[in-house]
């Protein structure tokens, strides 16, 4: 086997600063955006960089059982999926009343 | 730490490609194509388990996230045709920037700040049977409790979406 001249080497610093750039680009969508699917949107984001940061962490840091990580991204995963589909649900009964989605146009709650 | 040079530079490609594609989803201006970049972003990130070994949690994220959940937003853009297309942004854009940058950063911080306990055990072999094995062990509940919500979660995306017949004598 030859030796390599060289060595990349991925540590898990990198990788949870790159769940966090992510999760800030969600959090920057979810709280910025007019539209409701568009706020949906960022949240689907942060939740994808929360799993990135789970997964890192089963991958390289010390526990007696590893698996867990991968058990929890599956819950979250599973979790965004009902979330998805409700809050979609809602846009479009929210839209057949009031023909928009824009959040700052649904403002029954407003006195 | 990761020692395996293809997969470093797999993982730096896709971590490039997930942040960009999430970016172009902040920035477009037209809500259908934001749609299309989410779902690049969550088949990035699918690259990005493949590269720390978690390969049942990437099948998941394509079929799930890059398969039904875009398809479900392009349905609920799709649905919603007289609503404003464009994917502006509310007063709101200046404080949500300040706030996603200073949180970041004190992610950032707090990372290269701590002293991890790195583990060398290694790529998993495989994740599925020790997967499917903690789901029904130790898991057991919070599985069924999750089978549970998605039923849930079902029917009041149907009973929230029905077109009432007794519509015209409410």
């Amino acid at each position: 086997m030859h030796s390599p001249v060289l060595t990349l080497v991925l540590h898990l610093e990198e990788v949870l600063i790159v769940g966090a750039a992510l999760f800030a680009i969600g959090l920057y969508v979810a709280l910025s955006k007019r539209n409701a699917i568009g706020i949906l949107m960022g949240i689907e984001l942060m939740l994808n960089a929360v799993n990135i940061t789970f997964l890192g962490f089963a991958r390289m840091s010390v526990s007696e059982d590893p698996i867990q990580g991968h058990v929890f991204a599956v819950f979250v995963i599973t979790v965004a999926a009902a979330e998805a589909a409700v809050a979609l649900a809602l846009a479009v009964a929210i839209y057949k009343h009031r023909e928009t989605v824009n959040i700052d146009q649904i403002d029954l709650l407003r006195w | 730490m990761i020692e395996d040079n293809g997969i470093v530079i797999a993982f730096w490609i896709l971590s490039a490609t997930t942040i960009a594609c999430a970016l172009m989803t902040a920035a477009v201006r037209e809500l259908v194509q934001a749609v299309l970049f989410l779902a690049l972003t969550f088949v990035g990130a699918a690259g990005i388990y493949i590269c720390l070994s978690a390969d049942f949690v990437a099948v998941a994220q394509i079929l799930i996230y890059a398969g039904a959940v875009s398809v479900l937003m392009t349905f609920a853009v799709m649905l919603t045709p007289a609503a404003d297309r464009h994917n502006s942004e509310t007063i709101f854009q200046a404080p949500a920037l300040v706030l996603s940058g200073l949180l970041l950063a004190v992610i950032v911080f707090v990372v290269l700040d701590t002293d991890w306990a790195i583990s060398d055990a290694g790529a998993f072999q495989t994740t599925a049977a020790s997967l499917g094995e903690a789901f029904l062990k130790p898991y057991v509940v919070p599985f069924e409790v999750a089978s549970v919500l998605l039923m849930v979660a079902m029917i009041g995306a149907i009973v929230l979406t029905r077109e009432l017949e007794e519509d015209d004598d409410a």
